[in-house]
């Protein structure tokens, strides 16, 4: 079967890559374009491992066909550390013990992300439900929420430490 | 393509039943016993086209009768699952087939003379469903078997020893042929100790003489791979007055899925483990019924009667107006107690997990309308076994930790921190890693909460036999005697501090001069194995409109023995108690009429999710384990044991609706209170 050229913006960089007309960006993720870190889990949107950031909204890259992301912005959690530093998510994840096999990590602080973006302070109840879409067996939430809000507290004072500086250079 | 056909068949080779059930299961033979049952496999270049030929497969089947409960396969003229399973551990044995596995029986005392001493005694029977492990990674295997014969298996699991062993003996190969590398795992909970796909990727690659990859899908993982049982248990209990209990009567029939193998042994041994009860009988069956053959999950089989003696426990306790800590405290296991299943307890942590939760501000804070607290403690043996490390000093002096136990929790972060203890060194120095078959001893599987008591004991005493050669090395520099150098701080110090200490960089870049490199293996079965207890508390709010239940607050305590990695020992506590809480609320296997699984998936399957759960708080008891260098119980399995009744117990305080039958989802909830305001 002819292969399908794709081209998209993944983690900041223009890719292209060949798929099969009919795969899953989740698939042409991982065998591909070689990111692993997006998992598969249940392969019908219900688990939430596979989350990616499509044009900044939280998407199961399981329910995507690859072709469809053509011209569009993808992030995975290989985008999320930069010039050698984690992301303060995953700082605060390692901290926290909010992991214990790991798989479905990804999935959380790619939500997580796109929580923190649009909502830099949120309460325990709003970091629960806009986390509700992944799917954790291990911790019973309890450390990765406690991450996400300290994450959220760590980069707002990060905000305000360069608002400050910016003010008085 | 392979079918059954194509594997030796340890029934016809007077093979151990046991080697049959596992060998029958993992690959249909005559007789599909349970949907998802499986009866081909078939290895194409494209994943499509794989999915296109086993689609084309037909089967020739002919429907049978079947069984989906206890009840209907201990029916008198219930459908057979096997015609050759006779009852075990029945005298005399029964003259023919059944459904019925075999029996287990625990008594002490005398019955009648308990129950007569008893003032108030009440009997209920309550009922679980089978429940998921749910580990969010599903099943996949990797098998390359060379020209030679040689096969590499990569897999995720809990012991890639163990799995060497199962896929060698259903292939009837020698194990040695198979080197296993553990895959990083996506969870386990116990539900990965077991084989599946591994001898099929393994025989399908040899016939093509390719590396074969088979990976399940959700719905496979849900069909195929091992629930847990569902149960049907009676529970009677006397206590008197005073609040003694007096004597116990536990029935209990445990689902095993197709073939036997439930874990009503552990149930037996540790449903009255908690109390010191002079007059008992425990008497439990293992029932084969037409679902998925069950494997562990989490302190195998104690969930469940936890579940109901706790319930009865919580009732005895209003009965007879007493705070249900005290009434647990005042027959609480101890040191020197005589277990229900047998030996007598060392130094254990009951009553301080009890006095942990009474003692909490949570025990005493206010409660609304609808709302309700609920209290349960549960026990869980924790497991030894073999255990192998090797530890190597690297030339700049960092270390390396080699283990074979696959890491299902942080494991390795706590190998390394025991390491970084013994040697005296930074923890970022050393590097720990789960190696393959080829390269670290045998270890039997990250299971039964052994991994850090067990392996972490071969690695002490790796270290330790390190540290003697290390000193060795020292006094062979100095020349002086061994008794004459210390390990201290990371380094060799002379005793008399005549010599300037050697720190193990110094030791290390000296290897070549003072006997080579330096490097120690441990290989061990585990004793000293110290038991776990834990007692949680639960704060429910009920909507009597739905009948859906919110859990308001959670705290749980358990006696870790030493916690090693307190985050991580908390972290298996919280993830028991979720779990707990999912079986309790929401999680079950629905068959349908025609005995099909309706509801493989997790929109239909429903685990937790964050916005179900407040924190779970912890407090870790600490009572060390004595028979261990550092005091390790094992914390990984016993979190699971109590949340079902203490969800329960609080839902009957909220609600005055004693739930028997698992999951209280809000239907049936709501039911109950519908006949609560009837009056019925």
């Amino acid at each position: 079967m002819a292969r399908t050229h794709v081209s998209a913006n993944i983690n900041g960089e223009e890719v292209e890559f060949l798929c099969d007309q009919d795969a899953s960006l989740l698939n042409a993720l991982r065998d591909d374009v070689g990111l692993t870190g997006v998992k598969e889990g249940c392969g019908t949107g219900d688990c939430g491992a596979c989350s990616i950031l499509l044009d900044d909204r939280v998407t199961c890259s399981c329910l995507v066909f690859a072709p469809e992301v053509d011209g569009a912005t993808v992030v995975t959690v290989e985008g999320l550390a930069s010039g050698g530093h984690l992301h303060p998510l995953q700082q605060c994840f390692l901290e926290g013990a909010a992991l214990q096999c790991g798989v479905c990590t990804p999935g959380f602080l790619v939500a997580a992300k796109a929580l923190l973006d649009r909502n830099p302070d949120p309460t325990e109840t709003e970091v629960r439900y806009a986390l509700a879409g992944n799917l954790c067996r291990c911790t019973g939430y309890d450390k990765i929420i406690r991450s996400v809000l300290d994450a959220a507290e760590a980069m707002r004072a990060g905000a305000a430490e360069a608002t400050e500086e910016g003010a008085h250079p | 393509m392979i079918t059954g056909a194509d594997f030796p068949d340890p029934a016809e080779d007077g093979g151990r039943p046991d080697d049959v059930f596992q060998s029958h299961n993992i690959m249909a033979r005559d007789k599909v016993l349970y949907e998802g049952h499986v009866v081909a496999a078939v290895a194409a270049t494209t994943r499509k086209q794989a999915q296109e030929a086993a689609a084309a497969i037909e089967v020739d089947y002919e429907p049978l009768d079947f069984v989906l409960t206890v009840d209907e396969a201990m029916a008198e003229d219930a459908p057979l699952l096997h015609d050759t399973l006779i009852t075990r551990n029945i005298d005399p044995p029964p003259d023919g087939p059944s459904n019925v596995a075999s029996r287990i029986a625990h008594e002490r005392g005398d019955l009648d003379q308990g129950f007569a001493e008893a003032d108030l005694v009440i009997e209920r029977t309550f009922t679980t469903k089978p429940v998921h492990q749910g580990y969010i990674e599903p099943h996949a295997a990797v098998a390359d078997v060379g020209e030679s014969g040689r096969a590499h298996l990569w897999c995720s699991s809990q012991g890639h020893f163990s799995i060497r062993t199962q896929a060698a003996k259903v292939l009837a190969w020698e194990p040695s042929r198979i080197k296993v590398t553990a895959a990083e795992i996506g969870g386990g909970f116990g539900g990965k100790t077991v084989i599946y796909l591994e001898p099929l990727a393994l025989l399908l690659s040899t016939r093509a003489g390719r590396p074969v990859r088979l990976v399940m899908g959700r719905d496979e993982v849900f069909r195929a791979s091992g629930p847990t049982s569902g149960t049907s248990i009676r529970v009677k209990l006397g206590v008197a007055a005073d609040g003694t209990l007096r004597a116990a009567d536990v029935w209990m029939a445990y689902e095993a899925g197709a073939y036997p193998g439930s874990p009503v042994g552990a149930a037996g041994m540790t449903g009255l483990a908690c109390y010191d009860i002079p007059h008992f009988q425990v008497e439990g069956f293992d029932v084969v019924v037409n679902k998925p053959k069950v494997a562990a999950y989490r302190a195998p089989g104690a969930p469940m009667v936890a579940f109901a003696v706790e319930s009865v426990i919580d009732e005895l306790a209003a009965g007879i107006g007493m705070d249900p800590i005290e009434l647990r405290l005042k027959n609480a296991a101890v040191e020197g107690t005589q277990a229900s299943y047998g030996p007598k307890f060392p130094r254990i942590g009951l009553v301080e997990t009890l006095e942990a939760i009474r003692d909490h501000d949570h025990y005493q804070a206010p409660l609304g309308p609808n709302q309700g607290r609920g209290v349960a403690s549960g026990f869980w043996f924790n497991a030894g076994m073999n255990s192998s490390a090797t530890v190597h000093v690297n030339e700049d002096g960092n270390m390396t930790v080699v283990v074979g136990s696959p890491d299902i929790g942080g494991s390795r972060a706590s190998m390394g921190l025991m390491a970084a203890e013994e040697m005296g060194i930074d923890v970022g120095r050393i590097q720990a890693i789960v190696a393959d078959t080829e390269t670290v001893g045998f270890n039997d599987v990250t299971g039964g909460s052994r991994v850090t008591l067990a392996t972490g004991l071969a690695v002490v005493e790796a270290c330790r036999a390190i540290k003697d050669d290390l000193r060795a090395r020292a006094a062979k520099t100095w020349d002086c005697a061994v008794d004459e150098v210390e390990w201290v701080d990371g380094q060799a110090q002379h005793t008399a501090g005549s010599e300037a200490p050697l720190s193990l960089a110094d030791l290390a870049a000296k290897s070549g001069r003072t006997g080579g490199p330096i490097s120690a293996t441990h290989s061990l079965n585990a004793r000293g194995v110290g038991p776990a207890f834990s007692t949680q508390l639960c704060d429910v709010e009920v909507d009597p409109e739905t009948g859906e239940v919110t859990i308001l607050r959670f705290t749980t305590a358990q006696d870790a023995g030493t916690a090693i990695h307190p985050s991580y020992v908390e972290g298996q506590m919280q993830g028991g108690v979720v779990q707990g809480i999912g079986w309790a609320l929401n999680e079950e296997y629905i068959h349908g009429d025609d005995g099909r699984l309706e509801n493989p998936g997790f929109l239909d399957y429903r685990i937790p999710v964050a916005s179900d759960l407040p924190m779970i708080d912890t407090v870790v008891v600490e009572v060390p384990n004595p028979a261990h260098p550092y005091g390790v119980r094992g914390v990984g399995e016993v979190g699971i044991v109590p949340p079902l009744a203490a969800v329960a117990n609080a839902i009957a305080a909220a609600s005055g609706c004693r739930m028997v039958d698992l999951p209280i989802s809000p239907p049936r909830l709501l039911d109950a209170i519908n006949r609560r305001d009837e009056g019925r």
